[in-house]
């Protein structure tokens, strides 16, 4: 049963693919049917390792395209210490660029070094033909293969070796994306990167230092310890950077290897203008987050109006800062506050009626240690500080500008004793001024006991050119008491 | 301690004189046959494998050039191009002298099939079948058939990985059951009927193909990994013609079992 219903399967497929050839066919003879588009001349291809793409094939004529594509086998790091045996097309994971027009004939060399143990072959989701190339380019180690296709649909393109064991040997960095441009080439923009996503198995856990062999079980269980762009942890941060400069478009070829995970593409602070969905023809605009299957590619586009640095992640977000799936982009250039201003008030928030509010009170009337020095009562007093003041006050007392008053040679501070340890006990919000600078700010009450205060008013007495004025839990006391009660 | 240690060996060495009865004569093996599944073969049926007699060691550079010394035939110069392609013996320095970075020691690769079964056929003897060859590699240490042993097939495809094995000396991996060295972890190995593998190179196709195999092997999840490991063999044979001459590619001798 199950047999003959597959087979009818078959057959709908067949008429309906048919009849959709018959119309596709008749809309590409209005324009030129790129099966058929002559050549003129021979060229070799220019190959680049990621993030660089090759330039523009412009509007450069068909021609016949030389490439020659070498497979390394090769130790490389996949992270600080962390050291893996990669299987490369071209030296480089994601394998070389290849750029190429609808039209071109491709004489594809493959050439497989004499050091490696392992045959190759690839298969370029450009091609139209059986395996995409594979049966025809299957190479011992020490050997060449050649073969030739004629590129008949633009796009952006997944190529990966398809020898036995296949997920092994895309697991082990086996990938990387031809792109095919439409006659006269893609719409020129100011710079083009390209990205290339992978999930690594190995037998030691993310980090696990020395070199690290690929784990079959965790590869089949699909459960990977890098998800990395193009090929290792860090590949894309730091010095190792994508740039731009304000006021650029931006075109990233983004594609995904696999072997397994999904891609979420994302830049953290953009919105992509254009997405070439799937690196097909659809032009998607305003996008978030792109999907990028494994095995799959997509063209994104956009236009940077401000400066910073832009972080390109998995949005499935534990594989960015968990496994590695995070790149930066750095944009330089002039601010444009219209666009995006920045920090501009920096406060306290308070909910409605959190002043009546209080944290839960121990009333912490313990024995006053009164045999405690001074030096001591400064040294418990900095570590309240640190806990409580810090955030606000800063470290050296200086405080933020606009937002919180320094305590740091504060005249409000050393003026008025009372006044700070009001402040420490009860709170202070509304205008003040210090140093001849108005803030208008809010001071939650501390919950500290009359030691703690004395404490830490002693501590920020003595530190910052402040009058060492000696604060006593005495004094705290008293002012407690005397609290409008 | 020692007392007991050298009682279990000479009791094995009294096992493997008597019940498995090894000839140790010419550095061979004696292995005694019997039914096994490949993983691929001419059906999904079990494949009988007869006793034989195998090569304890992978043929090294030093007795090769020995072999190249009686028949200069099989010189780097005189070799005709269709029996040995243009890598054969690559690394000599002359027709008569090994590269002395590597030791003489170290298995020969860099030669053509053509070449390897001269040679066997030299010493009285011949390249081990696919079956043959597949057989003897499924044991370790202790068992005849270590393919469901995950650690087994870690250490296979570990060697996969490792650029570069074939520096070093015969020897230098475990001994199997059978008294075998080397069979992973060293060199490719030539058989005699490597190319009646017919794989495309086209992996997704090749497992359509013989779908029916995988099936017939039973338990999916526990052949995984055991597929994975021969997968890479078979497809290695799959990439290579007669008069190929590897880097990591040598060979050792089989003969008929003497009765």
């Amino acid at each position: 049963m199950k047999k003959y219903s597959y087979v009818g399967a078959l057959i709908m497929l067949i008429i309906i693919s048919s009849c959709g050839n018959t119309a596709n066919e008749n809309k590409a003879k209005v324009k030129m049917d790129p099966a058929r588009m002559a050549i003129q001349g021979e060229m070799e291809a220019e190959l680049t390792a990621p993030p660089k793409v090759p330039a523009s094939v412009g509007d450069r004529s068909a021609k016949k395209l030389v490439v020659n594509m070498e497979v390394i086998e090769e130790e490389g790091e996949m992270t600080d210490g962390v050291k893996y045996v990669y299987w490369t097309f071209g030296g480089s994971v994601p394998g070389s660029f290849i750029r190429t027009r609808v039209g071109d004939e491709i004489e594809f060399h493959i050439k497989n070094h004499p050091d490696n143990k392992l045959p190759h072959n690839i298969d370029l989701h450009a091609v139209t033909g059986p395996g995409g190339g594979a049966t025809s380019s299957f190479v011992a180690p020490g050997h060449e293969k050649v073969f030739n296709f004629k590129v008949i649909n633009e796009g952006l393109f997944v190529y990966h070796c398809a020898t036995a064991p296949v997920g092994m040997h895309i697991a082990n960095g086996m990938y990387g994306l031809i792109l095919v441009e439409p006659e006269g080439g893609l719409p020129p923009v100011d710079k083009e990167y390209y990205v290339m996503q992978g999930d690594f198995y190995t037998k030691g856990e993310y980090g696990e230092p020395g070199v690290q062999p690929f784990d079959m079980k965790k590869a089949v269980e699909e459960d990977a310890d890098y998800v990395v762009f193009n090929g290792k942890v860090g590949s894309m941060t730091g010095d190792n950077a994508i740039t731009a400069n304000v006021g650029e478009t931006v075109r990233l070829y983004v594609g995904n290897g696999g072997p397994n995970l999904v891609s979420s593409f994302h830049v953290i602070g953009e919105i992509f203008d254009k997405v070439y969905i799937e690196g097909g023809s659809v032009i998607n605009k305003n996008v978030q987050t792109t999907l990028v299957p494994a095995g799959g590619a997509a063209i994104v586009e956009f236009k940077v109006d401000v400066p910073g640095t832009f972080i390109l992640v998995d949005h499935s977000i534990f594989r960015a800062f968990n496994k590695g799936a995070l790149g930066m982009l750095k944009v330089e250039g002039n601010e444009n506050r219209t666009i995006y201003s920045g920090t501009i008030q920096e406060g306290i928030y308070l909910p409605e009626g959190t002043s009546n509010q209080e944290m839960p009170s121990s009333e912490k009337e313990e024995a006053v240690n009164t045999n405690i020095s001074m030096s001591e009562r400064i040294e418990l007093g900095k570590q309240i500080y640190s806990r409580t003041c810090f955030a606000c006050h800063q470290a050296e007392g200086q405080g933020i500008p606009n937002a919180f008053p320094p305590l740091a040679k504060s005249d409000y501070l050393n003026k008025d004793v009372n006044k700070a340890i009001d402040a420490v006990l009860n709170g202070l919000s509304g205008e003040i001024e210090v140093n001849g600078v108005k803030y208008n700010s809010v001071m939650t009450k501390q919950n500290l006991s009359n030691d703690e205060v004395a404490n830490v008013l002693n501590y920020v007495y003595n530190q910052w050119g402040n009058s060492k004025k000696e604060v006593t839990p005495a004094m705290v006391k008293a002012r407690r008491s005397s609290e409008g009660h | 301690m020692a007392l007991v240690f050298r009682i279990i060996y000479s009791f094995l060495l009294l096992i493997s004189t008597t019940v498995i009865g090894v000839s140790q004569s010419d550095n061979m093996v004696y292995i005694k046959g019997g039914a096994y599944v490949p993983l691929y073969g001419n059906d999904s049926s079990r494949v009988v494998v007869n006793d034989f007699l195998l090569d304890i060691y992978p043929v090294t550079r030093a007795e090769y050039l020995n072999f190249v010394k009686n028949n200069p035939e099989w010189t780097k110069s005189a070799v005709k191009r269709i029996f040995a392609d243009g890598n054969y013996l690559i690394s000599w320095k002359d027709d008569y002298t090994l590269n002395q970075k590597i030791s003489g020691s170290a298995p020969i690769t860099n030669v053509s099939w053509f070449a390897a079964k001269n040679y066997c056929k030299a010493q009285g003897k011949r390249l081990p079948t696919i079956d043959e060859w597949e057989f003897a590699a499924m044991a370790d240490e202790t068992r005849i058939d270590a393919r469901p042993d995950s650690l087994y097939n870690q250490y296979i495809l570990s060697w996969y990985e490792t650029p570069k094995a074939f520096n070093k000396e015969i020897g230098s991996t475990f001994k199997n059951i059978w008294g075998v060295y080397d069979l992973h972890g060293l060199v490719w190995e030539w058989t005699q009927d490597f190319n009646s593998v017919l794989l495309s190179g086209e992996s997704r196709k090749d497992v359509d193909a013989d779908r029916n195999l995988f099936c017939g092997s039973g338990s999916i999840g526990a052949t995984d990994l055991m597929n994975y490991a021969a997968f890479m063999r078979y497809a290695f044979r799959g990439s290579i013609k007669a008069n190929y001459s590897v880097k990591n590619l040598g060979f050792r001798c089989a003969n008929k079992a003497q009765k």
